[in-house]
């Protein structure tokens, strides 16, 4: 039976969005299925994320409708689940799409039926600080911008009465007969996505959460978003003052048995870093302490982002965790805590008090799981293998993000790539059988043609209509040269406008449109869609923004805000009348892939691409393959390593897609995304290879700790993986281990993630091998992140002994013993020691700046690994298009992060190479080779390498002559226009941005163009 | 009847993912601002040739903003590092050709940052009122 080329990914958060992207992307159909009203997820409702403090919504919501818009996603919201028949490729799956009361073929989002209705609820999104109405879109920027009517709460459905929203719907989108309808898919595979729940500390009566002045750190992260319900100002729910003085909470519904959460949340320390932060820049003077048992920043750049909130925020750490928030008779609250210098017990008063919640199970995944029969693991999430962390435990359901355990956003987004991956794999014979490629009229030819300009004045009901008088507006665009047709709309963007539009172009035969309306952030596309329907190039529109730019922030003066509204319709029409059509070059492309790097990420996304059906180079240093897992003796769950590796290890050895190159290196590599070629020195002489696209998976090692604690002076003084080797049998009475150890510190600032499991790892064999022996774990904080708290529990029970020692006082390392300022206990101590295990942290590996040159790709200049596209949401793709990287190599990570990014990689490189060509951008600049002078100086302005200089021979004088030119490579340029902006001939051109284009925009801000000139 | 108070005219280049998205942040907001503002997109603040800069002040703008991404943020990854340069170009041309420094302006404007971009447009427009019509302004353009 042949394989369904479909995918439903189950969840609409950025994890199950950037699933289905990818899967979309490589020639899948996609179901993506979200059981809310929007998609988008909790990163929706976020203000910031760490480490960045990037603005949450602005990087998601283009990934929103994105993914809204894509010709191979169907998107189906409000929508449930309920079973799974059949067998991995070919599965049956049952779906129940919610009565939502409103057609959502019909709402455009407009609002007016928000307006009208009477019934206040508390608002989900708002995390109920706000009211929403019973008919509702969650936030602004919603996918699919479609009310939903509350049925609990709806007069009309609960009483018959009222009806109001139904009156005034102008497209007659209110159903209130709408029922539940059930839907059978066939798809190929299906991906868990539904992330998890904030854990809800209603019942922990010892915090007050019924406090108005106690929030959670989701209520927080609302007070502080500028669209929230205080519109970003943080002020008490008691008397609506601002705080003076705010404490953090940590561990709310993590690490506590008593809570039955005894697992890490894992995030919960970077986000209340970052709310802390943000809620001091909002209000310099404002205090902030965070209340904690061990700090845990163990991301990319999260140890530099928690130093820097202490240092330029002046954000308290106290490492000691209230057992309840006090309230006094006037309702104040207050906090008792032991305070480490003095040993006492103190008491604090604080204005708000935010409780650091954890991820808790989502409370779907268990009629979920039942529904796909797949395993929960003992907390309620998605059970999975170390060595396939995206894996269920049934063939052909994959999972991805919080819903297979807490992790933060990148980690999600690697996971989702990573879960695209093994269904595009298990899936690869049916690629391309599901999609639909949309048939479009051929496009006219509009060259040496009169510009012919359409101009379209959006009302957007009130929303402009209210302030700017828009029939004036769109009166004044035909008094303007080459308009032949203008015409004001109540919404332009929906659908019976498109076809209006489309009608406005036959009939008057236009060539070029504009919209007056919203923002082209958002609308542009929809727009384009339509002018290349009715048969023309996409890129002969042109917006104007007469809302967000002028009815909006103009709200009192019409009279002025008419005005403006003609003026930048007069500087849009100026640049319409010079545009020009764009088209996407398509270039060749190779379909192999290079793999540079053959431990278990290298073979792993190898591995993924080969059974994909893509020829792939492995080439590995080394005579043999395994990598750094070769120097581990044992993993934390007792196994050999070899279980991991030695199966892979055949599998690319006797894959008939991979080549393999071991002893090899790479020395060279030429081209740019698509068309690559490289050089490989193998021990049978020199290879040239071509490739499509490339991963970089070269690892890292251990920091050899030279110079600290005297290690390699003093024989008793090892490594955690030397110590890994002597394992089992050391016969040593008593084991100190230090933490940290050239990590954390002026010369390393970053936290290397995985040496505490690796400590604790080491701490319990040793225990369970001879209970007897001392172990003592000298830390600075056990970052155990996720269910790994299981370790530093196990550890615990056996007896290990943890001593908390502060960075300035570190311990000194004697011939025997270990002295150590206990920072809890307040005491010295000296600790016997046969054996002094340093934990170290992984450093880049040698050979990592070659590499960075071959591809040129960035390292960061902090850690030393490599430096990804984007750290929250691009977490395996380099800013250089066509090269991506996985595990080690971007930053310390263990066995299963490992293997998810690798499959990420692998995931990414596949949606470039399951293509048949490259298209490259149409917005991209170009060099008019008779004007460049041939000065150079746009060569280095390109942050992507795409421009190169290349040799022509011109006639000067009636002789030839070689002179050098500039060339851009449009499928590397990705239409910055900063070398139009740096080439003073003006050979560069920066194409939609033109400088004649640009210039008319400048001169139609002053004046009425006499002569708008041709295109 | 009263004389109707000036309004200068101020070019603001915006680039496409941060300060234009700014722009559109204190929309949504509805933070208000006078209606002073000629918003132009490009791309990236990078692209902004100092000669749009110029021809914008010949044409008649009482004021021309350049704003773009934090140093650090930029979409593509360095650009507004080298609009600074060419500001620190623009600033010195602008300083002969006789303009006040306060028509001549640089802000770093995130997408998420609409107050801050609405309280620029007021900034600007209260200096530029102070100091009045730009002396370049051509006779006969508002």
């Amino acid at each position: 039976m042949s394989k369904v080329g479909a995918v439903a990914v189950v969840g609409g958060g950025v994890g199950g969005i950037q699933a289905a992207l990818d899967l979309a992307d490589s020639g899948f159909k996609v179901y993506l299925i979200e059981s809310d009203v929007s998609i988008g997820g909790v990163m929706a409702q976020l203000d910031k994320t760490f480490p960045t403090n990037d603005c949450s919504i602005c990087i998601l919501s283009p990934k929103l409708v994105e993914a809204a818009r894509h010709p191979n996603i169907e998107l189906l919201s409000f929508s449930e689940v309920k079973g799974l028949s059949g067998e991995a490729g070919n599965f049956k799956l049952k779906v129940v799409r919610k009565a939502r009361y409103v057609d959502e073929t019909k709402c455009t989002g407009c609002g007016l039926c928000m307006e009208k209705c009477p019934v206040k609820v508390d608002a989900e999104f708002e995390e109920g600080l706000a009211k929403r109405k019973a008919i509702y879109i969650p936030f602004p920027q919603a996918v699919p911008r479609v009310a939903r009517i509350d049925p609990e709460h709806c007069l009309y459905l609960t009483k018959g009465k009222c009806g109001a929203c139904k009156k005034v719907c102008p497209f007659d989108a209110v159903n209130y007969e709408d029922e539940d309808k059930e839907l059978l898919l066939d798809v190929g595979a299906v991906i868990i996505a539904s992330g998890f729940e904030a854990y809800d500390p209603s019942k922990l009566y010892q915090y007050h959460p019924e406090h108005p002045d106690v929030v959670t750190s989701m209520q927080f992260e609302r007070l502080l978003n500028a669209s929230g319900p205080t519109a970003g100002h943080v002020v008490r729910g008691s008397d609506h003052r601002e705080p003076k003085r705010i404490g953090f909470i940590q561990c709310i519904g993590s690490r506590s048995t008593a809570e039955g959460k005894p697992y890490c949340s894992s995030v919960c320390c970077a986000y209340a870093t970052k709310e802390a932060m943000i809620a001091v820049e909002h209000d310099p003077e404002l205090e902030v302490y965070i209340f904690n048992i061990d700090v845990r920043v163990f991301g990319k750049s999260f140890e530099e982002f928690y130093q820097r909130a202490q240092k330029d925020y002046g954000i308290k750490y106290i490492d000691s965790r209230p057992s309840g928030v006090g309230v006094r008779d006037d309702g104040s609250l207050y906090v008792m805590y032991e305070d480490h210098e003095s040993g006492k017990v103190k008491t604090m008063d604080l204005d708000m008090v935010v409780l650091s919640v954890g991820l808790d199970t989502n409370p779907k995944i268990y009629e979920l799981a039942e529904a796909l029969g797949i395993k929960l693991n003992e907390y309620g999430f998605v059970e999975t293998k170390m060595e396939a962390p995206v894996c269920t435990s049934r063939e052909g359901v994959y999972v991805l993000g919080a819903a297979q355990g807490p992790k933060d956003i990148p980690d999600t987004v690697a996971q989702a790539s990573g879960a695209a991956a093994k269904a595009g794999a298990l899936l690869a014979e049916a690629r391309g059988t599901m999609i639909e490629v949309p048939e479009l009229p051929p496009e006219r030819d509009v060259s040496g043609e009169i510009p012919r300009v359409g101009v379209f004045v959006c009302h957007c009901g009130l929303n402009i209509g209210g302030v700017v008088d828009v029939p004036a507006v769109a009166e004044y665009a035909k008094t303007l040269p080459y308009v032949v047709y203008a015409k004001d709309n109540k919404y332009s963007c929906s659908s019976d406008t498109q076809e209006l539009i489309k009608e406005a172009i036959k009939k008057y035969k236009l060539n070029r449109v504009v919209v007056a309306a919203c923002t082209p952030r958002t609308h542009e596309p929809l727009f384009q869609n339509t002018v290349r329907e009715a048969g023309l190039n996409p890129y002969l529109f042109e917006f104007v923004n007469i809302r967000e730019h002028v009815s909006w922030v103009t709200r009192d003066d019409k009279e002025k805000a008419t005005e403006k509204a003609k003026e930048l319709v007069r500087m849009g029409v100026a640049k319409a009348v010079k545009l020009n059509p764009l088209y996407r070059e398509k270039l060749p492309l190779n379909h192999s892939a290079l793999v540079l790097g053959g431990g278990i990420s290298g073979m792993t996304a190898a591995l993924d691409l080969a059974d994909m059906g893509f020829p792939v180079y492995l080439v590995e240093r080394e005579g043999e393959l395994g990598g750094n897992l070769r120097n581990i003796t044992q993993l934390p769950d007792g196994r050999d390593p070899s279980e991991i590796y030695e199966p892979l290890i055949e599998r690319v050895k006797s894959h008939p897609n991979i080549t393999l190159y071991l002893n090899s290196k790479l020395v060279e590599v030429k081209g740019f995304i698509g068309n690559f070629e490289g050089k490989i020195e193998t021990p049978e002489g020199e290879k040239i290879v071509e490739f499509g696209a490339a991963i970089v998976a070269t690892g890292a090692r251990e920091l050899v700790p030279e110079g600290y604690y005297h290690y390699g002076e003093q024989e008793n003084v090892i490594t955690q993986l030397e110590l890994e080797k002597r394992l089992p049998g050391i016969n040593a009475k008593s084991v100190v281990m230090i933490q940290c150890v050239g990590a954390r510190c002026p010369e390393r600032t970053y936290c290397s993630r995985t040496c505490c499991m690796e400590a604790l790892k080491n701490a319990i064999r040793i225990k369970e091998e001879s209970p007897d022996t001392q172990v003592y774990i000298i830390y600075r904080d056990i970052r155990s992140y996720g269910f790994m708290e299981e370790l530093y529990q196990r550890a615990r029970e056996l007896g290990v002994v943890f001593i908390k020692y502060d960075a300035d006082k570190p311990p000194v390392v004697g011939k025997d013993n270990v002295s150590v300022y206990d920072r809890l206990l307040r005491s010295n101590l000296t600790l016997p020691a046969d054996l002094i295990v340093l934990s170290v942290p992984m450093v880049a590996p040698e050979g990592a700046e070659e590499t960075s040159l071959l591809f040129k790709v960035p390292i960061d200049v902090v850690s030393g690994f490599f430096f990804e596209a984007h750290v929250k949401l691009r977490p395996v793709d380099f800013a250089t298009p066509g090269v991506y990287l996985c595990g080690t190599a971007q930053g310390p990570k263990n066995i299963p992060e490992s293997l998810s990014q690798a499959s990420a990689a692998a995931s990414r490189a596949a949606t470039l190479l399951s293509k048949e060509y490259i298209e490259a951008e149409g917005i991209v600049s170009c060099v008019n080779e008779d004007v460049c002078i041939g000065c150079e100086v746009c060569v280095p302005m390109c942050p992507y390498s795409a421009i190169e200089m290349r040799e022509r021979e011109v006639e000067v004088d009636g002789k030839k002559v070689v002179v050098k030119k500039s060339s851009i490579n449009p499928a590397a340029c990705t239409g910055c226009g900063t070398c139009a902006a740096a080439c003073n001939p003006g050979a560069i051109e920066q194409r939609h941005f033109q400088n004649n284009q640009i210039l008319a925009q400048v001169k139609a801000a002053f004046n009425f163009p006499q002569n708008g000139g041709g295109a | 009847m009263m004389a109707e108070e000036w309004e200068p005219k101020i070019v603001l280049f915006a680039c496409n993912w941060c300060s234009y998205g700014g722009s559109d942040a204190a929309g949504v907001a509805r933070f208000q601002q006078p209606p002073t503002t000629r918003i132009i997109r490009v791309m990236c603040s990078g692209r902004i040739d100092p000669a749009f800069v110029l021809e914008a002040f010949l044409e008649g703008a009482d004021a021309v903003c350049v704003t773009g991404c934090h140093i650090g943020d930029c979409h593509y990854i360095n650009g507004n590092e080298k609009t600074k340069l060419r500001y620190s170009f623009l600033e010195r041309v602008v300083k002969e050709l006789g303009i006040e420094p306060e028509r001549l302006r640089l802000e770093w404007i995130s997408a998420s940052e609409g107050e801050k971009f609405a309280n620029f447009v007021k900034q600007v427009t209260e200096d530029v009122k102070k100091l009045g019509p730009s002396p370049l302004k051509p006779e006969g353009v508002q």
